[in-house]
């Protein structure tokens, strides 16, 4: 599945970009309209509370550590492409495990918040600010748990001979871009839902 | 034959050819499946509508009962925009992107007999509600709260909005591949403003795609929560709001009806040209006109909500915007006319098609425009007349659009020409029965007749052009019954075409028919916007073009690598589908789904693709 300069498949590649990555690009285009709507809706209820808890029920304090350490994963996932690239697979590993570390300690935080929520009486079904709150961290915390899951596969995959010194390293930018793209909307969801 | 290196499975016998269709990964097999799939959902929406046109024909009738009218005027939308016309539109992407930008496949061929896939069984999958409690029955567009768990207790609005998930997901997932075929496979020296208009148009088609699906993505998902989960986004008693479904639905809707458009839009910008003898005026103009079609299609949506009470304010602005989207389409008619004009016309099937699309397209257009001032909306708001103005659009522009494809791409598809008399026969009786189908329903909506209603009573004067209407879309079947006469016959014993039977001037035409597997012997050089003319008429570039043979025998033959056929798109379409089935049959489903689709992920990654 090696990428032979313009040529992939025997296909002659017309802007010599990678196939697959374009493909990830298109893919994260149309997710772009995705979150777009559901931040939408969260914003159309973010006051649409029927009396129960709103906004007031966010531990910022908690938020803001795992919004910092999901954007520092970020920095590592880059280091992490640099260190493969560089041909340092001992470093590539590391910076990698710190990007699925990192992801488990955000993906923590928001099963901690989840079921605080819960427990202080805010479920999907309370009101519409429960419902859409719900709804866009959970599809956001899905995305963040497949990519968490997909930087495994990639981890496996540097252990079973891919991504040596030299060799295609398209399989990191693929993720690379998906990670970042995640970390981007939560971004928006931190700023948008959260602070404002 | 070329050696072309892959593992193909013995084709003689019966489980080997069915072996090799479930397995394959060419772009061309794949685009016979979406053809004839998407046919029979045709027929199947089609009886649908004589069904509903059989109630209609004389007042106070009970040829259906009223429950099983609402599942069926659904179905009847349903299945044609998602399961007939978009698939046909799919498998004319299919068989010729790659053709005509001179490819060997598709960017993922996997990927692409994924879709499909997925396609076929969300299209069972829907289906399966008519023996299972009750098909859907909200409309087209499911218009809360008439979805919501009060009011549908069944699981026949879960089918509906499942199925169209599944069905988002195959949309997605072929825009995506198509995307990357056309900006990245295109052949040396095709630019941008080289590719033929159809490629265009299937660009822009694939843009609206996955732009335009997550909005209704968004709606169906918080429509199942609301039936699963108790929440309430779109029922006012919780707090929620119906007007958001409208929103989400319609910021989905309209571009859809672009998606169902344009790619007819393509088809006829690349006959008109061939049987007239001359390139297509204003190539740049109609290309561009395209995607500006496809940016305004994003901000108007809210003309489907005239009614809704959004204000004065936003209702003259979408009128506005409305009105600004039959600009470019009003140059797009204009350029075809102008193709048209001093040629040398030859009124095969294909151009009576195109012709007849263009003219019905126009008509479409000029009630769209009408309905497009809010005041007159608000008059004929679900009436008959928004009836006749969307299937002049939709069936004398899309379906119009596409048989001309057929006509036209058939020897690409089966080697064969279809006949020339019973397509003309074919043509006649639908522009006939077409018109007096729909024409009469702008009266009946004028005169005030309501759509989705069951039945009338006698003394409202809509007798006359029910039976009209009703008359018309009969004659419609029987058209339809000569097309596919035809077909199975010509599809069998019809005339051999050879590689070019229309002199055309596109890539698909310089290599044979049926083309073989690889497709291009040597994937040529393009250096003009027609190279196939170019290379016969001696302008431009007459290297590659010119030179490939019909037949590749003898010691030079080429080693061309072509991708293996694979099962695990199918079996991870049945996952998905399974996994689907899981929230209205049982959770085990969901679970064996998901490991069905976890265990062909793992296949296929591991699998060679080549």
């Amino acid at each position: 599945m090696s990428t032979h300069g313009s040529e992939q498949h025997g296909h002659h590649l017309y802007t010599g970009l990678d196939n697959r990555k374009l493909a990830m690009w298109a893919f994260l285009g149309s997710e772009t309209m995705f979150f777009g709507c559901l931040i939408l809706v969260m914003l159309i209820n973010k006051h649409n509370t029927l009396g129960s808890h709103g906004q007031e029920i966010f531990d910022l304090a908690l938020t803001s550590f795992t919004t910092f350490v999901l954007l520092t994963s970020s920095m590592s996932m880059v280091l992490s492409l640099a260190a493969f690239r560089n041909g340092s697979v001992f470093w590539g590993r590391i910076w990698l495990g710190l990007v699925m570390l990192m992801g488990i300690v955000f993906l923590g935080g928001q099963v901690y918040e989840f079921s605080e929520f819960v427990h202080h009486g805010l479920t999907p079904s309370t009101n519409l600010f429960g419902a859409s709150f719900f709804t866009l961290v959970g599809f956001h915390g899905a995305h963040v748990a497949i990519g968490v899951l997909w930087l495994g596969t990639v981890m496996l995959y540097s252990f079973r001979g891919r991504f040596r010194p030299g060799s295609d390293m398209w399989g990191i930018e693929l993720v690379g871009l998906y990670w970042h793209f995640v970390d981007l909307v939560w971004v928006a969801i931190f700023t948008l839902i959260y602070l404002i | 034959m070329a050696t072309v290196t892959t593992t193909a499975p013995d084709t003689r016998t019966f489980s080997g050819a069915a072996w090799s269709w479930i397995t394959t990964v060419d772009h061309k097999r794949i685009a016979v499946l979406y053809l004839v799939t998407a046919l029979g959902f045709f027929v199947m929406g089609g009886v649908e509508a004589l069904l509903i046109r059989a109630q209609l024909a004389r007042p106070d009738a009970d040829v259906v009962a009223p429950d099983r009218y609402t599942e069926l005027f659904t179905m009847h939308g349903t299945t044609m925009v998602f399961l007939a016309l978009m698939p046909m539109s799919a498998a004319f992407f299919n068989l010729l992107l790659p053709l005509m930008i001179g490819a060997r496949d598709v960017a993922f061929p996997r990927l692409n007999a994924l879709s499909y896939w997925i396609y076929l069984f969300g299209g069972i999958f829907i289906n399966i509600s008519f023996v299972a409690g009750g098909a859907p029955n909200a409309g087209w567009f499911g218009y809360a709260p008439l979805t919501a768990t009060k009011f549908a207790a069944t699981h026949a609005i879960d089918f509906w909005a499942l199925g169209l998930q599944i069905l988002g997901v195959s949309s997605i997932l072929a825009s995506i591949n198509f995307i990357v075929t056309i900006v990245n496979l295109r052949a040396p020296g095709m630019t941008l403003n080289r590719m033929p208009m159809f490629v265009w148009m299937s660009m822009i088609t694939a843009f609206l795609i996955i732009f335009a699906f997550p909005a209704i993505t968004i709606g169906l998902v918080l429509l199942l929560f609301d039936r699963y989960m108790s929440t309430s986004f779109f029922l006012p008693a919780g707090g929620g709001d119906p007007v958001l479904w409208q929103h989400l639905f319609w910021v989905f809707g309209h571009p859809e009806v672009y998606i169902l458009i344009l790619p007819a839009m393509g088809i006829v910008s690349e006959i008109l040209p061939t049987f007239s003898r001359k390139p297509l005026f204003g190539y740049a103009v109609v290309a561009y006109s395209g995607a500006a079609i496809a940016l305004v299609g994003f901000g108007v949506w809210t003309h489907h909500m005239f009614t809704v009470g959004l204000g004065p304010i936003a209702d003259t602005a979408f009128a506005i915007s409305t009105m600004a989207i039959a600009v470019p389409t009003g140059v797009k008619i204009f350029n075809w006319i102008a193709t048209l004009y001093g040629g040398s016309i030859s009124f095969k099937t294909p151009m009576l098609f195109a012709i007849g699309m263009v003219a019905m397209f126009i008509i479409g257009g000029l009630s769209g425009v009408i309905l497009g001032s809010p005041p007159v909306d608000g008059q004929v708001q679900d009436t008959y007349f928004v009836v006749a103005h969307l299937h002049y659009v939709l069936f004398g522009g899309t379906v119009f659009g596409l048989f001309a494809g057929i006509y036209y791409w058939f020897p690409k598809f089966t080697g064969r020409l279809l006949h020339e008399g019973w397509g003309k026969v074919h043509f006649l009786l639908m522009l006939i029965g077409f018109n007096l189908t729909f024409l009469p329903q702008h009266m009946l909506g004028i005169d005030g007749m309501p759509r989705r209603i069951h039945t009338y009573s006698s003394d409202m004067g809509f007798e006359l052009w029910n039976m009209v209407s009703t008359v018309g879309s009969f004659m419609i079947a029987v058209s339809v019954a000569v097309f596919a006469i035809n077909a199975i016959r010509s599809a069998r014993s019809g005339a051999i075409s050879g590689s070019d039977p229309w002199d055309a001037g596109t890539l698909e035409w310089t290599i044979p028919s049926p083309p073989p597997v690889y497709n291009f012997a040597e994937i040529p050089v393009v250096d003009g916007q027609y190279p196939a003319w170019d290379a016969k008429r001696g302008g431009g570039n007459t290297g590659a073009v010119a030179t490939v043979p019909e037949t590749l025998e003898g010691e030079d033959e080429p080693h061309i690598h072509m991708p293996n056929p694979s099962y695990w798109p199918i079996v991870m379409a049945a996952g998905m589908v399974l996994a689907a089935s899981g929230l209205i049959f049982h959770q085990i489903f969901i679970l064996l789904g998901a490991m069905m689709f976890g265990i062909s992920l793992i296949g296929w990654i591991e699998e060679p693709a080549e």
